[in-house]
């Protein structure tokens, strides 16, 4: 199936899509990567007020590339990163604030009971960034710039993002962990062969 | 013998290198990325390709980055030996990738690796990583091969037990298993065999630069059983889990086997200019 959702995202929006399913997204993103997450969880955890709002967010795995015109900035390149690097961190996440779709590459491992029932890990087509830059339509503000270009959190306003393919569902389906498992009885299959 | 090769010249053939490199692929990784997406039957598959292809088109018609990973910058320069300079080589290549940060633009992705303080300009201790080589004549060719991280990182490398060649082939196999689809696959893959520690992986980076249309019969059969294992386009499935392996051998120790296995994205970036001395 193919949908083309607009935020915020409702319970609906989240719990019809299906591992494999394409979705197209128009509305508010933010980017957050490794040093963003750490803040995340190390603010939440001290009780401190985060800069933006993460109820009903769209996170979205990314490191993009910007260039400052005449003091606004604008999106050069945006595509996703690996999103396994922020696996660790994601069920702490998602336990203290209510993020209601993830967007990355690659797939996450061990985050599929905390999506359930609220929130899908969308996969985006990686080092698509020119395509990607395509449909960001307005750079809101940036925070936490001290962290650097990649690692700051983006506001970003987004046009039919996409195409996202549904990686893992709210109801626990993990389209990436399908196809390693497939992949490990192949390589296994592969190795009793060759041992004769 | 001195040249008309200039610090000038060498700053500015750095800035047009890493524009061309960044934001144009080489066309024997774009007809392979078209072979694929024509070969795939599978639809998620082939939506993955397609979206490939569309954002290279978009990346050179914009003359913008294909990927906002603009990598950490590896140079390869082949200096003739009848060949001297009267500036320093490394500062003025470092330079243009100084200036190419700023006016390409590339993203800044050099940071300190214990503070993890980011540069700002893509250099820093050690980068842009530049290695030499020395061959005949008076000409200087200057390679540069952008690296992202999301592949790099799933790169790796073993000191194999000598008696253990027939585990060569399972250990390519294990290392794009583990990675799975995170350093965005269809992959390019570098292998180097032998050497020592150090030197089985910089072949395997080397390997990299090879035509993606020149694979023999050993590379071909790795190939094919990496192909075999269903990871697909990003690792959501199908027949392109690589577009191709390439394999650079050395001699090594009685004793030693060590494979590396250095994984390109598909996005297998470089580009090159040769001076001529006169």
């Amino acid at each position: 199936m193919e949908y083309h959702l607009k935020t915020p995202l409702k319970k609906n929006d989240i719990n019809q899509l299906q591992a494999g399913d394409i979705v197209y997204i128009t509305g508010n993103v933010l980017t957050a990567r490794d040093e963003a997450h750490a803040r995340i969880l190390e603010l939440t955890e001290k009780g401190e007020p985060l800069p933006f709002d993460l109820d009903g967010a769209i996170i979205y795995h990314c490191g993009p590339l910007m260039k400052k015109t005449n003091g606004l900035w604008e999106v050069v390149a945006a595509g996703p990163t690996t999103s396994g690097r922020m696996s660790k961190m994601t069920p702490t996440l998602l336990e203290k604030h209510n993020v209601c779709a993830i967007i990355g590459k690659g797939g996450m491992q061990d985050v599929s009971e905390s999506l359930k029932d609220k929130c899908v890990y969308l996969a985006y087509t990686g080092g698509c960034a020119a395509l990607a830059a395509e449909s960001i339509r307005n750079v809101c503000g940036v925070y936490w710039s001290d962290l650097g270009m990649p690692e700051a959190v983006w506001s970003m306003d987004v046009v039919e993002f996409g195409p996202l393919i549904v990686g893992i569902d709210s109801k626990g389906s993990d389209l990436f962990s399908n196809v390693q498992k497939h992949a490990k009885s192949v390589f296994f299959g592969y190795l009793r062969a060759n041992k004769g | 013998m001195t040249v008309n090769i200039t610090r000038k010249k060498v700053v500015e053939a750095t800035i047009d290198i890493l524009k061309k490199a960044e934001t144009k692929l080489p066309d024997d990784v774009i007809n392979a990325l078209n072979r694929a997406e024509v070969r795939e039957s599978n639809p998620v598959a082939k939506a993955q390709l397609k979206a490939i292809l569309q954002n290279i088109k978009i990346a050179k018609d914009n003359s913008v980055p294909i990927c906002q990973d603009t990598g950490v910058l590896i140079f390869y320069v082949e200096i003739g030996c009848d060949l001297s300079l009267d500036f320093n080589l490394e500062d003025a290549i470092t330079e243009g990738v100084r200036r190419a940060t700023e006016t390409i633009p590339l993203r800044p992705n050099a940071v300190h690796p214990l503070t993890r303080k980011n540069s700002g300009d893509n250099t820093g201790i050690g980068l842009p990583d530049i290695k030499y080589e020395l061959v005949e004549g008076d000409g200087l060719t200057i390679t540069v091969a952008p690296k992202g991280a999301g592949s790099e990182n799933m790169s790796a490398i073993a000191m194999l037990n000598p008696t253990e060649v027939v585990s060569i082939k399972n250990f390519i196999l294990e290392t794009v298993l583990d990675a799975g689809g995170m350093p965005c696959p269809p992959l390019i893959l570098g292998v180097g065999i032998g050497g020592t520690f150090d030197k089985a992986a910089s072949l395997s980076k080397s390997a990299l630069l090879s035509s993606l249309d020149e694979m023999n019969e050993f590379e071909r059969e790795i190939l094919h059983e990496v192909n075999c294992l269903g990871i697909g386009p990003m690792g959501l499935g199908g027949s392109t889990t690589a577009l191709a392996v390439h394999v650079r051998t050395a001699h090594c120790h009685t004793a030693s086997l060590p494979i590396a296995v250095n994984i390109q994205c598909w996005a297998n970036r470089h580009a090159s200019i040769t001076f001529r001395g006169d």
